[in-house]
């Protein structure tokens, strides 16, 4: 089902409402539990594999892609450089794996290409790297780069009069970069209202909670103050991520801003809420473990 | 005398009315770089990002992403060193064709001070994988540097000085990214110059003429990709290369050069003037010139040195 969906997504014409058609499609029936258990499935197999990588902040932001890449976005996976294509920016980079099963779900590439993830014959880097992976705008891993660099990509949207939305999906530990908040005062600056930004808002960084590393809350309160359209989401509620992106989509003069709020590890028991899964793989036992919670047979979540 | 950021806006100005896709971003300080006379032609095109310089590199390469040459401005110290990470990986890495232009580079900026010097950027620009390196020699060549890497595909980063340089080039001159321009040969010595020490190395090369020392004098424009045959050639043929730049020894020309001798079969000679591991002070720009010992009698001298360390035979491989 989810190849075909990809191929009819791929074929609708330019001029038709692409995103309506898409969610008249995607309500009949789709099962995001399901779906969610099956990406967070290829996700752990592939860390697994490649015996490093970020696990955490993979499973955390699964619905968030869920709700752009199947449910909101305008893309020709077999024409990546389609110029009219909404645009995806992973700001916080190490949420490769999770990009690239959606990506390879979506036809961009080959779905056995992501057995050989950080192997050194491959081309799936450990983080985003546009020249060699369809798909990936702009290479990001340094964090606090990537909503710059959707900034860029929505001023020329502006001045080619083009019709594309740039989306970034931004880490909740990465705002402590100062960068974002040149990023933040820009967009606000030249009225990005192609422009919507997310958080991945899970709570956990590295060295532990992002509270008591270096808060950063209040957040919506600093985004509203820099002048951006805001609001707060269950980031694993893929309707209501979908909601949230069409009311961006009719705000004017602003850009958009979209607090995910998510569980780092999500699906995962023994890896919910835990620092310690944030840049380490699954162990082939733990694997196994955790292919068991994703069992496929489940009913909804 | 022309300044070289005064051609780059003018410049920049004909290519905005010859190409829509040519656009500029500048941090706040678009009078002192020149830009403000493309923001003034072409005002739709024009991206003032603030006192942001991460920002500005990092929405530069979105904006390459889409077809867009962008042309990204401030000074030389705030553009290679604030940013450095954004030119690495979002420019280079992502070899998006971004081009960095800046102005106020070496410590011809003068009584500014350290904090506004910038004597490490050739260094830290030549690093990058996928970044050329260019630091033009006066405004005719600027004009045609900036012309090239329009038409270039990739990241470039370009020079420029706060003062003004000597003419040495008339319009018949052809700048060819990655070529060494021989301005003067000779066969006891060569001197390979860039920015305004490639007039200094010319009045030098007089007034050792005058005592019957015939040397080779070398623009080399290019650093990276550094034209290895003319270095080769003059390793061979001169047996001694003296480098002149308004910059570290470390990390830019000299060590440039040096690289290219190091692997090359030829033995020679090499003497670096330029700033020796030290920071700037407040100064003229003539009289920090003469303090850091880049002037034209400092040429004179090591070049001097250098052709009587010669060894009678040079030793052939």
């Amino acid at each position: 089902m989810l190849g075909d969906l990809g191929c009819n997504v791929e074929n609708i014409e330019q001029d038709i409402d692409r995103n309506i058609m898409k969610k008249e499609i995607l309500d009949i029936g789709m099962d995001w539990g399901k779906l969610g258990r099956e990406i967070r499935r290829d996700i752990l197999r592939i860390l697994t594999k490649a015996g490093s990588g970020h696990t955490g902040g993979s499973l955390s932001m699964v619905e968030i892609l869920m709700a752009l890449y199947y449910g909101k976005m305008r893309q020709r996976p077999k024409q990546p450089d389609w110029p009219d294509r909404d645009r995806f920016i992973l700001s916080k980079g190490h949420g490769a794996p999770a990009l690239y099963v959606m990506l390879a779900r979506q036809g961009y590439f080959d779905l056995s290409e992501l057995d050989h993830l950080r192997c050194v014959c491959a081309r799936l880097q450990g983080h985003p790297y546009n020249c060699n992976t369809p798909g990936v705008e702009i290479s990001t891993g340094s964090l606090g780069q990537g909503l710059s660099v959707a900034n860029g990509i929505a001023l020329a949207g502006k001045l080619d009069k083009k019709s594309y939305r740039v989306y970034a999906l931004l880490g909740d530990g990465e705002v402590q970069e100062g960068q974002i908040w040149e990023a933040a005062m820009s967009a606000a600056h030249y009225r990005l209202d192609n422009l919507c930004a997310m958080i991945d808002f899970n709570k956990l960084q590295i060295d532990g909670p992002v509270s008591e590393i270096m808060e950063v809350e209040p957040l919506e309160d600093k985004w509203r103050a820099f002048g951006w359209s805001t609001c707060q989401v269950n980031g694993h509620d893929v309707d209501e991520i979908r909601d949230a992106l069409d009311k961006a989509e009719g705000v004017e003069d602003r850009p958009s801003m979209i607090i995910c709020h998510t569980v780092k590890g999500k699906g995962v028991s023994f890896m919910e809420n835990k620092v310690g899964y944030h840049g380490v793989a699954p162990t082939p036992e733990e694997l196994k473990l955790a292919l068991a919670e994703l069992s496929l047979d489940k009913d909804g979540e | 005398m022309l300044g070289t950021r005064d051609v780059y806006g003018d410049t920049l100005v004909k290519l905005g009315g010859e190409n829509k896709d040519v656009v500029v971003l500048d941090a706040d300080l678009s009078a002192s770089t020149r830009t403000s006379k493309f923001a003034k032609a072409f005002p739709e095109r024009f991206f003032n990002m603030g006192i942001a310089e991460q920002d500005m590199i990092s929405t530069a390469a979105g904006l390459a992403t889409c077809g867009k040459i962008p042309f990204v401005s401030t000074f030389a110290v705030f553009l290679t060193g604030r940013a450095w990470d954004q030119v690495r990986q979002s420019v280079c890495y992502s070899e998006q064709n971004v081009k960095l232009v800046s102005t106020h580079a070496g410590i011809t900026v003068g009584e500014d001070s350290a904090t506004h010097h910038a004597n490490e950027d050739i260094a830290l620009m030549r690093v990058l994988p996928n970044m050329t390196v260019i630091s033009p020699a006066d405004g005719i060549e600027t004009a045609q540097v900036i012309r090239a890497v329009s038409e270039h595909k990739g990241p470039v980063y370009v020079r420029l000085a706060r003062c003004k340089f000597p003419v040495i080039y008339d319009e018949n001159y052809h700048f060819q990214i990655g070529r060494a321009d021989t301005l003067k040969d000779g066969d006891q010595a060569t001197i390979i110059a860039i920015g305004i020490m490639v007039s200094q190395a010319l009045k030098a090369a007089e007034e050792l003429e005058k005592d019957g020392i015939n040397v080779r004098v070398i623009n080399m424009s290019t650093l990276k990709p550094i034209d290895t045959e003319a270095i080769r050639q003059a390793a061979c043929e001169t047996g001694a290369i003296v480098t002149a730049e308004e910059h570290s020894i470390i990390g830019g020309l000299g060590s440039a050069v040096a690289e290219v001798i190091g692997e090359s079969d030829h033995p020679c000679l090499l003497k670096r003037i330029g700033l020796r591991d030290c920071f700037g002070v407040s100064g003229k720009p003539d009289e920090l010139m003469e303090k850091f010992c880049l002037g034209v009698k400092d040429i004179v001298k090591e070049t001097k040195g250098i052709v009587k360390r010669k060894p009678s035979t040079m030793p052939s491989i």
